[in-house]
């Protein structure tokens, strides 16, 4: 867990044909070096920010680019090292109420007047994502759609149709459960997992604004009816036995198995989760997707849509150069590119972009612009503040196994919510 | 006849030298171990009485908030149950040692080919801790696990690493593996120092089995059972790699233990309370420091003894 990958990568000497002459010449007056340290250390990914940090570099001539790629998950913990001595001047980091301990203690550059600026056209609708304190932080290159990945082939098997209430979903999950499979397969061990169960159930029975509101400590996790609404319907799927047995032992990796020999047949996931159920062997025609069906129909639909950054370090040596690289990765067709199926298969941020030719990002992408009125959440462990989705992940992980512990966990994270947010 | 005395031309350091001279040589050691253990310890004390993130200056972005801290930690339940745990650990741990010492006492005998066997026991403590949490964990796992497999002939099953109540005991089990062949290899060590001459005389006089063990064998062994034991104890207080490797601290915070706290709170994807974190880690080398005064008193009695 503490491994640390560091690995500088070689960004210098490459020469890709890549990006051709979009922008170059325009820029010419950079120089000096860009300090970018990234996490896209997953191949794909990683491809991707080696490809841009070239590009950059070929498009500047005065300028160098010196990359590191990080370990994802080391990043997570080694960001504050790398913020507070002799920073960088770009970094990665992800939105909302995941930026807040940097912004708070000032690790993270106030961008708002190269939004203001028109730096980033096109941005409009994730400038929200960006912002706190009324300013913004950063900029967004990449986001994606969760919802229900589902086995089409054996929904057909059992006759069964993609569900738009509740009640459906209870009924297929019946049919499905009297076949002898699993309605869910889900791996709880690092929590966060069930962070976007609880994010879909509350959303769906009270609402986007009820959910926020919690998520800013607003609302009382014992006191309020809403809350124990939700944890009431999430009880009624755990009673029937809908998630496979023993999730809390598993990585989100270790529970696809479940979906892909067929012993369960449902994930409530990212889109992320996809390339490697491909990998595993399912095809587009036994995979599909559906949006999270409704609960109450009296509120409109949310969506968890997590959005991940770039921002740059308020102690950043060529800020020139890095507002640059923002507008860079920011702008229309390099957003197409590397968010295209064979880079980093997600959704462009860029509304000038286009959404590449894939059944799941299409989905997805209709799917945000067109049926998420209620609002577009982050995720849970990225809207609430960080010891509370921390404390708060761990209480839900608890309840999918023990559901009768619900007044204790409730009463735990209240103590917390009083103490996290005064 | 001379007289060995002082000439007054002697500056003040060869006046000196006898305690100069030890003096610079203790220089360096003491140096390094005030900058790097004492003022660490000191630090811990004093970033405890905040309440700081850990980014920025302690000073612009800390709060000081006194023993606030502490007053949590009394009422927070996960400090309770990593305490507990941390409890459970010190004393499972120290089966390794008559465990390390069995071995020992089977393997110390001359058959052919027992340099092998040996080696083979000692197998486990070679491999990395993280290696041997991911070998356990596996031999754990529901259903596919080994351990699974054959409960699963007598009809029954048990997830460990999932259960509250068990998981603890899976991982300190873990633990006990290599920790008991590194309590062997002392013994085995030992046992090759002792006197081949008061066995005889033992045998002499009728004593056998366990009454030999006892009486003649053990005594001759206190040197390997103190260091079995100073390890083992040092092993138990240090298990964070196996609990991260194995369950994360879950299910639900079952498994953690103080280090593994400390780490979450101050550390962590989502610990940013470096005070608290702090706070914990006061509480931690306060227990250390029970087993470290323990070790160094039985040490300056035994050199004293050694002495006179």
């Amino acid at each position: 867990m503490l491994k640390k990958l560091t690995s500088a990568a070689v960004a210098l000497t490459m020469t890709t044909g890549l990006s051709g002459p979009v922008f170059a010449g325009a820029h010419a007056e950079l120089e000096g070096t860009l300090r970018i340290i990234s996490d896209m250390s997953n191949p794909a990914p990683r491809e991707v920010m080696e490809g841009l940090a070239a590009d950059f570099d070929e498009m500047h001539p005065e300028l160098t680019v010196e990359l590191d790629i990080v370990d994802r998950e080391a990043w997570k913990s080694q960001i504050r090292n790398a913020l507070s001595a002799s920073p960088p001047d770009v970094v990665n980091w992800y939105a909302a109420n995941r930026m807040g301990p940097y912004v708070d203690s000032g690790l993270f550059m106030d961008i708002t007047d190269w939004w203001d600026a028109g730096d980033f056209e096109g941005l409009e609708s994730v400038k929200g994502a960006m912002t706190m304190d009324d300013k913004q932080w950063g900029v967004p290159y990449t986001y994606y759609q969760w919802g229900m990945y589902y086995r089409a082939d054996i929904f057909d098997e059992l006759g069964l149709e993609e569900p738009e209430t509740f009640e459906q979903e209870i009924a297929n999950c019946e049919v499905i459960l009297g076949s002898g499979r699993k309605c869910y397969t889900i791996g709880t061990k690092f929590l966060w997992t069930a962070g976007g169960w609880f994010d879909y159930l509350n959303m769906r029975t009270n609402g986007f604004d009820h959910h926020m509101a919690l998520a800013r400590g607003e609302l009382s996790w014992t006191e309020d009816e809403g809350v124990r609404q939700a944890f009431e319907n999430w009880r009624t799927l755990i009673d029937m036995g809908a998630y496979i047995d023993d999730h809390q032992t598993y990585s989100w990796q270790e529970a696809l198995p479940f979906m892909v020999k067929g012993e369960a047949t449902s994930y409530l996931m990212g889109n992320f989760a996809v390339p490697q159920l491909r990998d595993a062997g399912l095809g587009d025609d036994q995979l599909d997707f559906y949006q999270f069906p409704a609960i109450n129909p009296d509120v409109e639909m949310g969506e968890d849509a997590p959005t991940d950054t770039f921002h740059v370090a308020s102690g950043a040596q060529n800020v020139a150069a890095a507002r640059e690289f923002l507008k860079f990765v920011t702008s229309p067709d390099v957003q197409t590119r590397i968010n295209g199926p064979d880079a980093l298969g997600q959704l462009p941020v860029n509304a000038n972009s286009s959404v590449a030719d894939d059944k799941f990002l299409q989905q997805g992408f209709t799917m945000l612009s067109e049926n998420a009125t209620g609002g577009i959440a982050q995720f849970f462990d990225r809207d609430f503040p960080a010891e509370m989705a921390a404390i708060g992940m761990e209480g839900l992980q608890e309840f999918m196994v023990f559901p009768d512990n619900l007044d204790d966990i409730l009463a735990r994270m209240e103590s917390a919510r009083q103490r996290i947010y005064d | 006849m001379t007289l060995p005395t002082d000439p007054p031309t002697q500056t003040w350091l060869q006046r000196h030298r006898m305690i100069i001279t030890p003096l610079m040589f203790l220089l360096p050691g003491v140096a390094f171990f005030a900058v790097y253990v004492i003022s660490p310890i000191l630090q811990s004390f004093y970033i405890s009485t905040f309440e700081w993130t850990g980014l920025g200056s302690l000073s612009e972005q800390g709060e000081f908030i006194g023993m606030q801290n502490y007053r949590e930690l009394m009422s927070d339940r996960n400090f309770e149950v990593s305490l507990w745990n941390n409890v459970k650990w010190l004393v499972l741990y120290l089966l390794a040692i008559p465990g390390g010492l069995f071995i020992a006492l089977f393997l110390n005998q001359t058959v052919a080919g027992i340099r092998v066997y040996k080696s083979l026991f000692f197998f486990p403590f070679v491999i990395s801790q993280v290696v041997v949490g991911l070998v356990f964990s596996w031999f754990y796992l529901p259903n596919v696990g080994l351990l699974n497999v054959v409960l699963g002939w007598f009809g029954s099953e048990v997830n460990i690493l999932g259960n509250p109540d068990l998981a603890t005991y899976g991982i300190i089990a873990a633990g006990l593996w290599p920790q008991t062949a590194y309590c062997m290899i002392l013994y085995l060590t030992g046992l090759n120092a002792v006197d081949p001459e008061q066995i005889e005389a033992a045998r002499l006089d009728g004593a056998k089995g366990v009454r030999m063990l006892w009486h003649v064998i053990l005594p001759q062994l206190r040197p390997a059972t103190f260091i079995a034991f100073v390890v083992t104890i040092i092993g138990a207080l240090r298990s964070f790699d196996l609990i991260s490797v194995m369950t994360n601290g879950g299910p639900f915070g079952s498994t953690r233990v103080l280090s593994f706290y400390m780490f979450e709170k101050a550390l962590s994807e989502y610990g940013f309370r470096m005070g608290y974190g702090s706070a914990i880690a006061v509480i931690l080398f306060l227990i250390m420091l029970i087993f470290i005064s323990y070790f160094l008193w039985t040490m300056w009695r035994d050199e004293r003894a050694a002495r006179l």
